[in-house]
């Protein structure tokens, strides 16, 4: 009782990565507190998905196999993950701040009334003191997320009510196997016990799901464009150098809210977290809702037109000048210098 | 179907996309009374949506819903201006320090009261970016919900929406009522109608009208109220609100100061490029 549980989602049929990386957190944070990791899972045509989960640790696994559940829909998933939680009182429920992760979480903190924070970039545990009552409260989970636009970082707990939720976005958390023989156990919900016809009322019509394409998490050098980069058109100078030194495009949300560039190569923290071997921030000036996706980096270069950028002081090298000038030279040099 | 009933909910955000050296206090806490406070942008969305609507099908009414202080009301008149037939603030002390589940008990009462078929909110707000309220709200109502919605139609008695998603795009059906959030890549809201900007520019809640100089009433307009309910109007249980009712509570709050580092300042001149390029060859970060 009282473990810490992750909802796993599943992406083309296989545990998504979002999901491995929070059962990787998870079972640091229940060797803290010297509880189990269990884990939970959804949809159709599940059978031996478990010992995809079972090598990060995870004690348990739930899991509820059923048409009903092939495709995500928020009512019937809330049922099943209430109910198991009603049943199982999880001290900690985490999942990943996706688009199904975003839709459930709220309506099951609220069915529970337990608080949730959404989009967590660190999940710590810890204790917290009252000073007016007197109490400390033993080992919460800190959830800390940037706020307000970026400009505070916030540390929440939930003192008093359980489970203690969180989300975290994709690529925030390392994801590690512990033991490729980990030995759990495999629990199978009954869904018939949690799920009413009324569930059932919304009924998907269409779905166009795209293969998984860009994927910037996995480039070790990443060409990263701002607004500064002005126009759609110049984002094209910075596919060139990606492709020449062999990385990937990624966007601030700045750019990518301008249509300079998809959502799928947002960096920060609406968008993915990355930790390339080289960064190369470009028109970039540097929020902190775009340096919490790269400050991890390896070798930031930032290349912009502005001294008091806040990019340059995470920045590794600063090139004060303007990327249509600057970017065709570290062309130019990288061909003549490359062996 | 005919007379559909549609709340909008909306919220008025400080405008955290551009904040400023001067937004930031002596003690390094941010000076909210410098932001200015606008319309959270998705909320704006919404409202096309429902706009669009009540265009397209007969007896339709829409509702604006906000919850804030009492110069949230300007969000409300920015509603009316562009189309929305009346507001509703929900202000009182008691909703003061309400995290987003105490939001959504308060939202879902008094969406309870005005008894709409569909409400349709933002995605999120900007201030917070949870995304947190809608799906509370609905749940709260006991409503389905439906998320990231960039467009949407009514056939027979139910709600055909498109959804966004990461990689995509869904298409539901839901009876109503239902709870439905939008996201910020739906069609932008339409601009202010400079009738409508004339016909409600003087629409008031009461206690703004007690504030307000007597001007307002030495004009002698027309006096269009805004609704304005509190704690009992909507039955709240105040134990449910503010910090009180809040399961989440806030341990702490950092400034945001980010690290200097030792950089290496270049300029764009050949030399500096060349040069940093095969520092980068050596080190073997390229290449």
């Amino acid at each position: 009782m009282n473990n810490l549980f992750v909802f796993c989602e599943l992406d083309e049929g296989r545990p998504a990565e979002v999901s491995l990386e929070l059962l990787t957190r998870g079972r640091s944070l229940a060797n803290t507190l010297g509880c189990r990791l269990e884990a939970v899972i959804l949809g159709s045509g599940l059978d031996g998905i478990e010992n995809e989960l079972f090598p990060y640790g995870v004690d348990v696994v739930h899991v509820a196999d059923d048409p009903v559940l092939e495709h995500y829909r928020t009512m019937p998933y809330t049922s099943v993950i209430t109910g198991l939680f009603r049943q199982e009182q999880p001290q900690i429920a985490l999942m990943g701040a996706t688009t199904t992760g975003r839709d459930l979480g709220p309506r099951v903190s609220s069915a529970l009334h337990s608080g949730l924070t959404a989009d967590c970039t660190g999940l710590e545990i810890g204790d917290h003191y009252v000073k007016k009552t007197d109490t400390t409260y033993k080992n919460l989970l800190y959830q800390i997320r940037p706020a307000f636009g970026g400009n505070i970082i916030a540390t929440i707990i939930n003192p008093d009510h359980r489970p203690q939720m969180a989300t975290v976005r994709e690529g925030v958390m390392k994801r590690e196997i512990v033991n490729k023989n980990y030995s759990g156990e495999l629990k199978k919900i009954d869904i018939s016990a949690f799920i009413k016809p009324e569930d059932l009322a919304v009924e998907i019509l269409e779905r166009h799901i795209e293969p998984r394409k860009v994927d910037i998490k996995a480039a070790q050098i990443i060409v990263s464009g701002g607004y500064g980069m002005g126009s759609k058109e110049n984002f094209a100078l910075l596919y060139e150098l990606a492709s020449v030194l062999g990385g990937e495009v990624a966007a601030s949300r700045a750019a990518v809210d301008a249509g300079y560039a998809g959502h799928e190569r947002q960096v920060g923290q609406t968008g993915v977290t990355v930790r390339p071997k080289l960064y190369i921030a470009c028109g970039i000036s540097g929020q902190i809702q775009h340096t919490a996706g790269m400050d991890q980096s390896g070798k930031i270069i930032a290349i912009n037109n502005d001294p008091m950028a806040p990019i340059n002081s995470i920045a590794d090298y600063v090139i004060n000048g303007d990327v249509a000038e600057v970017i065709p030279k570290l062309i130019k040099y990288y061909r003549a210098n490359a062996k | 179907m005919n007379g559909i009933k549609i709340v909008v909910l909306a919220k008025q955000v400080p405008d955290t996309r551009n904040v400023g050296p001067d937004a930031m206090k002596a003690d390094g806490t941010v000076n909210r009374s410098v932001l200015p406070a606008i319309f959270n942008p998705e909320d704006l969305n919404a409202l096309e949506q429902a706009l669009r609507i009540k265009e397209r099908y007969k007896g339709v009414t829409v509702t604006l819903l906000t919850m804030g202080p009492v110069r949230a009301a300007e969000i409300i008149r920015e509603g009316l201006y562009r189309g929305a037939d009346d507001g509703v603030l929900l202000t009182d002390r008691a909703f003061a320090g309400s995290d987003t589940l105490a939001t959504s008990y308060a939202l879902a009462l008094a969406v309870k009261r005005l008894a709409p078929d569909i409400v349709i909110g933002g995605r999120q707000a900007i201030d917070g970016d949870t995304a947190q309220v809608g799906p509370q709200v609905a749940e709260k109502l006991g409503w389905p919900q439906v998320t990231y919605a960039e467009e949407m139609h009514l056939e027979g008695d139910r709600l055909i929406i498109r959804r966004r998603l990461e990689r995509g795009v869904e298409t539901v059906s839901s009876p109503l009522p239902l709870v439905v959030t939008v996201n910020g890549t739906a069609p932008s809201c339409r601009y202010r109608h400079a009738r409508l900007l004339m016909k409600y520019k003087y629409a008031r809640t009461d206690t703004e009208l007690q504030a307000e100089s007597s001007d307002y009433i030495a004009a002698g307009r027309p006096a269009i109220k805004i609704t304005e309910w509190g704690v009992e109007a909507i039955g709240a249980d105040p134990e449910q609100l503010g910090l009180s009712g809040s399961p989440t509570k806030v341990k702490e709050i950092e400034n945001v100061i980010l690290q200097a580092k030792e950089s290496k300042r270049l300029t764009a001149s050949d030399k500096d490029i060349e040069s940093l390029v095969r520092e980068l060859i050596e080190n073997h970060t390229i290449g």
